[in-house]
């Protein structure tokens, strides 16, 4: 009679087997879970912190302005030193002097305001304009993101040897390989690739050149920028090929533009700097002068506000939910009230504060001032439910001993369980302010998206927050936004995480356990 | 000169003076009290101590005036433009509320400048000449009211410097009653929200070309920007579709997680993920929306135009739009995720140890114990915790802001995009917005729909996990 048994073990062996298997599953997905949580939190920093990386330098061109001849007495202004400035990048290229497309793509290398911090520093010290000026200007975003490699990624490579150079017309030259093979391989891998020639840049000693056409042993090309050689056999220098990845009408730069670029950056004109003013500018329509300061001082003084209005009254509330009111309806009525409210969407104080504080009191637009009570009044029921934690965290044997040396509730309350209460509420209204300085939706309400060109210099002056800012930007059609928009969120996020250290250290610090 | 006190940025720099007089008066009361001679029966004994006949004084200064500048601080501008209205000549009014409201808005704003140069227009001079002077003359009255009130305050109190003057009984009444209004503004806050919603709510149905009721309820059109089609069944669907979305990421991680951080990780696994899952809660939800349209709007795209050339798929199946309901709903239940784990967790730690004791000896395993005693005991608590998490799911604003798209369809295609009762709310009232047209105070209608819904879900929730705690505690 073993077999029966036999066979009821194996089966039960068989269910074990499978409910162990289970296990193991079950145990997996939690497993799962977890690293889904955390791989979405680790791609999310790190595709915007590799975006945000290239936004905290950028690229500026230096020029020397000999004989500045600017002010005459009177004000310097942005046209005079934008003058001076053209001259001296003339200089630099003297065929623009006669080639007025040249010309137009010279000036296109910055804007015409991004003289503006250099004239006023001119403004603030007249003496300076009398010797030699070193201006430097930001380069214009496309410039600057096509130098860090962001944009038009591109290849250089060694296709010959400098041969003969002769002139076709104004512009044109023909130049051959001193290579007996000529530029057959080129002319293979053009074809190859189904590359225009205009995407590729053609270098030969100091001078770019444009590729206009492959025929045989010799290259059709236009000049770009740089000294052109002297025409006549060449010394056999290399000639390189730099392939750019877009068709100049896809990219916003022309193909002059990059060799002058390329040009300048040899000459060592071009630098690349730490940008200073992310933090220094305010907003701008060019995203290579924008900054993030005047959004920063406006986060700031909403933030103040939103101390100022909501820590006494959300503490406050919280000591007489907690030490003083009596159990009755209108108590609880008030206790169920804030409980909901924590839980509102915060859209809706966007609400409240447009048709109350703008349209009812007539309050003004945009301003740190509104801005900071709408922020106030979404963050009260968070800072009262952690006060009345912290409080409630207060044992009774220390109000049973201060009433019991005569003190009267009032002063129990306020010498003894608030100040022990306090590293909790201090805490919490911590996160609670971290969590005002993250939000965005109620302020758009309240018009924080004007364009604030000035840094606001009190709550009552427009202004608008970083969120803000980050949504504004986003929103910009150039390129060049993204990594700006980017530098700002690490700007916000690393707020944020100091906010919340500060918090965490406070807890351990003075975290008592009765 | 009257006019030179309006332009004055004063409002702060009252609080200067305000503390100034506080203190002195504090100071007073208590040095005279403290001079009163005492004896040691009880008849001759201070009443109070010296530092209460102080409080007592400065509150009796500080706090009529300061009530009486708070209420001009938030009620004068309101009064100044409404009187400024009422001058204006008949020709004027003649053109409608919103041209009037765009004309004080401009006259404010030029008052408002130290240096204002005139503009030529005869009117609009006039009314900022009249409004710096109305302001200047509210201020004025403000400010000598409010110190006489100060002034008989403080009188009033000095009266009161006694020996058998109850002053710590009155000053403690004071405090009290400061507590309770403190309390209290959370509830104003909350009717100040109904009644808000609910007014203009009713405007907007009132108006001439609104729609009614349940035109706007039932209605399938919503073409609020031109100010004619009110059917908001387009936004409710798709807030409705986002928020499943979001649901069908945020659930299940965040339940599997909870599950495992409280019932198989060790106490230091938990020390560390926990925080780290509740970092993804404080990330501000700007930076959501942004990762959702830079990064996972594109790869849905991407995805949507795959499976459309696949061999056996139409190549119109899906809409494969740039922004989509997807890439919004996607992100948003990330965002949702430590919602659902902590609460989660905090009902699955409230279950009973001997349940799960219990479980374990009559020789379950722990998945089999998970399953079988402890996730139907949580099960309400549970339910209470994904109901929380769509209400936060239908208020959230700036992913569908920035990642959903704005157009108002009906489609199961989550590759399409969407338009949200939130994201409607905030493109009708960023801008410029006068509040008397259809088309600003339809995001009144909306947000009072979104506010009902989303209190009936938390009302439920926090029933549900109270009655919970307390079935255990």
């Amino acid at each position: 009679m073993t077999e029966p048994h036999l066979t009821a073990t194996s089966k039960a062996n068989e269910r074990l087997r499978l409910r162990y298997n289970a296990e193991r599953r079950f145990k997996l997905y939690g497993q799962i879970a977890i690293a889904v949580a955390i791989g979405f939190l680790a791609i999310l920093l790190i595709s915007i912190g590799t975006r945000a990386s290239s936004a905290f330098s950028r690229h500026t061109v230096t020029v020397t302005i000999d004989n500045p001849n600017v002010g005459d007495g009177e004000e310097i202004t942005v046209t005079e030193i934008n003058l001076a400035v053209r001259e001296a990048l003339q200089d630099l290229f003297p065929e623009t002097r006669t080639d007025s497309a040249a010309l137009t793509d010279l000036f296109g290398l910055t804007t015409r305001l991004a003289v503006l911090p250099l004239t006023r520093e001119l403004q603030d010290d007249p003496s300076r304009a009398a010797g030699p000026i070193e201006a430097e200007l930001a380069l214009s975003d496309d410039l600057d993101l096509f130098l860090k490699h962001e944009v038009g990624a591109r290849q250089q490579t060694e296709i010959g040897r400098a041969g003969r150079l002769s002139r076709m017309d104004d512009q044109s030259f023909r130049l051959s390989n001193a290579d007996p093979t000529g530029f057959d391989a080129f002319q293979t891998a053009i074809d190859g690739t189904e590359l225009t020639p205009t995407r590729v840049l053609v270098r030969v000693s100091d001078a770019w050149f444009e590729l206009q056409a492959v025929s045989g042993a010799s290259l059709i090309v236009r000049h770009l920028a740089g000294p052109p050689p002297l025409l006549g056999e060449q010394n056999g220098g290399a000639i390189h090929a730099l392939t750019l990845q877009a068709e100049s009408d896809e990219r916003r730069l022309s193909n002059r533009q990059i060799a002058m670029a390329l040009r300048l950056q040899e000459l060592g004109h071009i630098q690349r700097r730490f940008n200073f003013s992310l933090f220094t500018n305010s907003d701008s329509t060019y995203p290579e002068l924008a900054g993030a300061a005047a959004a920063i001082v406006g986060s700031l003084f909403t933030m103040l506000i939103t101390a100022i209005f909501a820590l006494p009254i959300g503490v406050l509330a919280a000591v007489y939910l907690e030490e003083f009111a009596k159990k009755s309806v209108l108590t609880n009525v008030i206790e169920v009230n804030i409980n909901n409210l924590a839980a509102v969407p915060s859209i809706i104080f966007g609400l409240l504060g447009a048709s109350v504080f703008l349209n009812t009191l007539g309050l003004p637009r945009s301003v740190p001032l509104v801005g900071g009570l709408v922020l106030g009044l979404l963050i009260l029921p968070t800072i009262i439910i952690a006060s009345r934690a912290a409080l409630r965290s207060v044992p009774p044997s220390i109000r049973d001993a201060a009433l019991g040396v005569g003190a009267s509730p009032t002063q129990t309350v306020f010498h003894h369980v608030l100040p022990l209460a306090a590293p909790g509420i201090l805490t919490g209204a911590i996160i609670a302010m971290a969590r005002a300085l993250g939000e965005t939706a109620p302020l758009l309400l309240i018009g924080m998206v004007a364009f604030v060109s000035e840094i606001p210099t009190s709550p009552n002056d427009e202004a608008t927050v970083l969120p803000i800012l980050i949504f504004k930007w986003f929103s910009g059609a150039e390129r060049a936004w993204e990594p700006m928009t980017s530098a700002v969120i690490i700007i916000l996020l690393t707020v944020l995480v100091a906010m919340n250290l500060v918090a965490v250290l406070l807890r351990r610090r003075f975290e008592r356990r009765w | 000169m009257l006019q030179t006190l309006g332009q004055l940025p004063i409002g702060w720099l009252l609080i200067a003076p305000l503390a100034a007089m506080g203190f002195s008066a504090f100071v007073f009361g208590r040095t005279r009290v403290g001079a009163i001679p005492t004896g040691m029966t009880i008849g001759a004994r201070l009443n109070s101590q010296p530092n209460f006949h102080g409080y007592f004084l400065a509150l009796c200064t500080v706090l009529p005036a300061a009530i009486v500048l708070l209420v001009h601080f938030l009620f004068s501008e309101a009064f100044i433009l409404g009187s400024l209205a009422s001058e204006l000549p008949a020709y004027f009014t003649a053109r409608g509320p919103e041209e009037i409201d765009l004309f004080l808005a401009r006259v404010a704003e030029q008052a408002q400048l130290r240096t204002a140069p005139l503009s030529g227009n005869v009117l609009f001079d006039a009314a900022v000449e009249r409004y710096a002077t109305l302001k200047g003359q509210s201020r004025f009255f403000a400010l000598i009211v409010a110190a006489m009130l100060a002034a008989g305050g403080f009188w009033f109190g000095r009266q009161r410097l006694q020996r058998k003057f109850p002053a710590r009984q009155y000053v403690e009444r004071i405090i009290t009653g400061l507590l309770f209004l403190c309390a209290a503004i959370a509830v104003l806050t909350t009717l100040g929200i109904v009644a808000s919603l609910v007014f203009e709510t009713f405007r907007f149905f009132n108006l001439p070309d609104g729609p009614n009721v349940t035109g706007f309820l039932f209605g399938t059109d919503w073409n609020a920007q031109t100010g004619q089609d009110f059917g908001a069944v387009p936004l409710f669907f798709g807030t409705l579709m986002i928020a499943l979305l979001a649901m069908c990421v945020a659930v299940p991680v965040g339940l599997f997680s909870a599950i495992y951080l409280s019932e198989y990780a060790s106490p230091r696994f938990r020390g560390w993920v926990k925080p780290i899952l509740e970092l993804l809660a404080g990330i501000p939800t700007v930076v959501y929306g942004f990762f959702a349209a830079i990064l996972i709007a594109p790869l849905v795209r991407n995805f949507a135009i795959w499976v459309n050339e696949l061999p056996f798929t139409p190549d119109t199946l899906l809409a494969a739009q740039p922004t989509s309901a997807l890439a919004a709903g996607l992100v948003m239940g990330v965002m949702i995720i430590p919602f659902v784990s902590s609460l989660s967790d905090d009902v699955i730690h409230a279950v009973p140890q001997p349940l799960r004791d219990g479980a374990l000896a009559m020789g379950a395993t722990p998945s089999e114990m998970i399953k079988q005693v402890v996730l139907p005991a949580a099960l309400p608590g549970i339910i209470a915790a994904i109901l929380l998490a769509v209400s936060r799911a239908i208020g959230e604003t700036m992913i569908v802001v920035m990642a959903a798209g704005g157009r108002a369809l009906i489609t199961v295609d989550p590759t399409s995009d969407m338009t949200t009762v939130t994201y409607q709310i905030v493109s009708l009232l960023t801008g410029d917005t006068a509040f008397d047209s259809a088309r600003t105070i339809s995001a009144f209608a909306l947000g009072s729909v979104l506010f009902g819904v989303t209190l009936l879900f938390n009302i439920i929730a926090l029933r549900v996990v109270q009655r919970y705690r307390e079935a255990y505690d």
